[in-house]
């Protein structure tokens, strides 16, 4: 869960970024925060990864309290949560199952977990047949695949998404969001930070509004799901379920 | 385990992209230990001759011409009975005149012998040499024995030993400046190194500080560089150290033979003596070095 109480965040330089925010996201929802360049969504991104401090207020995600967190708990913490960007920030002279693998790594997994959990999450995400490819040689939604494999390898409870799909064309988009919706299905809290209008109807989850550092509106929970006016979400096991039953 | 490899596998991969840069921090760091193992054989060397000869040179001391028994014999008791003294030889003018013809004339002895009959160009110089327990005392049992009633003159290894004790404080001295120089170069130029290593992989430090790598894990693959730029930094130059002074010993040992007796003293420490003191002080150091100036330098670059 996270919770967010009266809080604000304060620059060096003088800037508010974001004013008395309140907010409580449940276990499992899937959540779009929105807003137009300089509403706060990249500073509230940032404190919720703990890479910020507020300046007020209180932050708890996932029973850590991000405010009174100490130094050496925060790699803990980063482990409960999976972070996905725009620009990938995938590990170029690394191949796909390198990559995910690198996850592992860093938090002292063993060779055998390594061995077991990377095929599974490039299985999840359509990339069992590219895991030798570099970066560079895959597309733009394949490349935003390896990172959210990438982020679920180390089976956090909340995946954050920053603009996951800024770089993409529209059919990417659809499948990268069809991606995090059966991500999310299976239990994992999902907040993504887009300004994306179109992908935020056409998802019709969650909505948080933000302008200058505020929440503006919260559209609460739905559960209605309508047509992406983008095109049909097809995730990787969409299409692996196509292929092994054609339709007559 | 797969931790500790995957560590070292990303230092030596650190290594390999930034090439240059550790070679010249290696060559450094060799320059500097080579430089201090070096000095430190000089200084080593000069040090043990000049204990050599403060203790097997012992204070000579002459008598007043025509001293009798009794003035000798007063000189030797209260040299005894101011203690410190670990032996005492008394040689006599004849035994002075015979060592002298048989160190200097040799097969001419005899005819020399002939040629003095029984005048003793030595006569009056019958004398103690007296050997100390403790060298640091040479100087005041001079005094000492000088101020004693019946004695001429007093000798001792004391313009040697100074003249060999001022050669070590300035080989000292410049070593350490010129240690010292090296120190600060390879400082800069490990800490170069590493903070070109930590810019070349400035992004997968910030994934993996989001992934939520500990900060030793994120440190380690830097300070295994400076481990293995501190290691290699040490190897190359003991390895040329060892066989500069072996082969500097065999030279000296063989001109020192040909001097014949007497150069005993000036003979070097032996390297398998030598050495171990040498890897020790170079591994320490390089090591130490390598590892001390990454951990630092990479903990101002990363910030959790």
């Amino acid at each position: 869960m996270i919770l967010l109480e009266d809080v604000s965040k304060t620059y060096q330089t003088g800037v508010r970024a974001v004013r008395e925010l309140n907010l409580r996201i449940d276990d499992g929802e899937f959540v779009f925060i929105t807003g137009k360049s300089g509403s706060g969504k990249s500073t509230l991104f940032k404190l919720l990864t703990r890479e910020l401090l507020p300046t007020e207020g209180d932050i708890m995600v996932n029973d850590f309290d991000l405010g009174s967190m100490k130094r050496r708990q925060i790699p803990r913490f980063r482990r409960s949560i999976g972070v996905v960007f725009q620009d990938f920030r995938l590990l170029n002279d690394r191949n796909v199952y390198e990559n995910v693998a690198f996850a592992q790594r860093v938090i002292g997994a063993s060779a055998l977990e390594i061995r077991q959990n990377v095929p599974r999450m490039l299985k999840l995400t359509g990339l069992s047949h590219k895991y030798k490819n570099m970066p560079y040689e895959l597309s733009g939604g394949e490349q935003q695949r390896v990172a959210i494999a990438r982020a679920l390898v180390n089976q956090p409870r909340i995946i954050l998404a920053d603009e996951p799909t800024g770089n993409l064309d529209e059919a990417n988009t659809a499948e990268i969001m069809g991606l995090l919706e059966d991500i999310n299905r299976m239990g994992t809290t999902v907040i993504v930070i887009t300004h994306s209008l179109g992908i935020v109807e056409a998802m019709q989850k969650r909505v948080i509004s933000m302008e200058r550092g505020r929440i503006i509106s919260d559209s609460g929970q739905r559960t209605e799901k309508r047509q992406l006016s983008i095109g049909p979400v097809r995730t990787a096991s969409h299409r692996a379920r196509s292929r092994r039953r054609p339709e007559a | 385990m797969s931790t500790l490899f995957y560590c070292i596998k990303q230092g030596l991969v650190n290594m390999k992209r930034n090439l240059l840069f550790s070679i010249a921090s290696i060559a450094t760091v060799s320059a500097c230990i080579f430089l201090f193992c070096m000095f430190y054989s000089i200084i080593t060397n000069v040090q043990g001759v000049v204990h050599t000869a403060e203790t097997t040179v012992g204070i000579t001391v002459f008598f007043d011409e025509g001293a009798d028994e009794a003035v000798k014999d007063a000189v030797r008791d209260a040299v005894l009975e101011r203690g410190g003294v670990k032996d005492m030889i008394y040689t006599s003018a004849e035994e002075a005149w015979n060592d002298f013809k048989e160190d200097y004339f040799g097969a001419d002895a005899a005819e020399l012998s002939e040629a003095f009959a029984d005048d003793n160009p030595l006569a009056d110089s019958d004398s103690y040499e007296v050997f100390l327990e403790d060298i640091e005392d040479q100087e005041s049992m001079a005094s000492f024995i000088a101020g004693l009633p019946g004695v001429r003159q007093v000798n001792y290894a004391n313009t040697v030993v100074s003249v060999l004790k001022s050669l070590n404080r300035v080989i000292s001295v410049l070593s350490v400046v010129i240690i010292g120089v090296l120190v600060a170069v390879s400082v800069f130029l490990i800490s170069n190194t590493i903070s070109v290593a930590a810019a070349f992989r400035k992004r997968e430090n910030e994934i993996m500080r989001l992934i939520g790598a500990t900060d030793f894990m994120i440190r380690a693959p830097f300070v295994v560089e400076g481990f293995i730029i501190g290691l290699f930094g040490a190897v190359i130059p003991l390895i040329a150290v060892y066989y500069i002074y072996a082969r500097i010993m065999a030279y000296f040992t063989d001109w020192i033979s040909g001097l014949g007796t007497g150069f005993e003293l000036m003979g070097l420490i032996p390297l398998a003596e030598l050495f171990p003191r040498l890897m020790l002080c170079g591994l320490c150091f390089g090591i130490g070095m390598g590892v001390i100036v990454s951990f630092f330098t990479i903990r101002k670059h990363l910030k959790v």
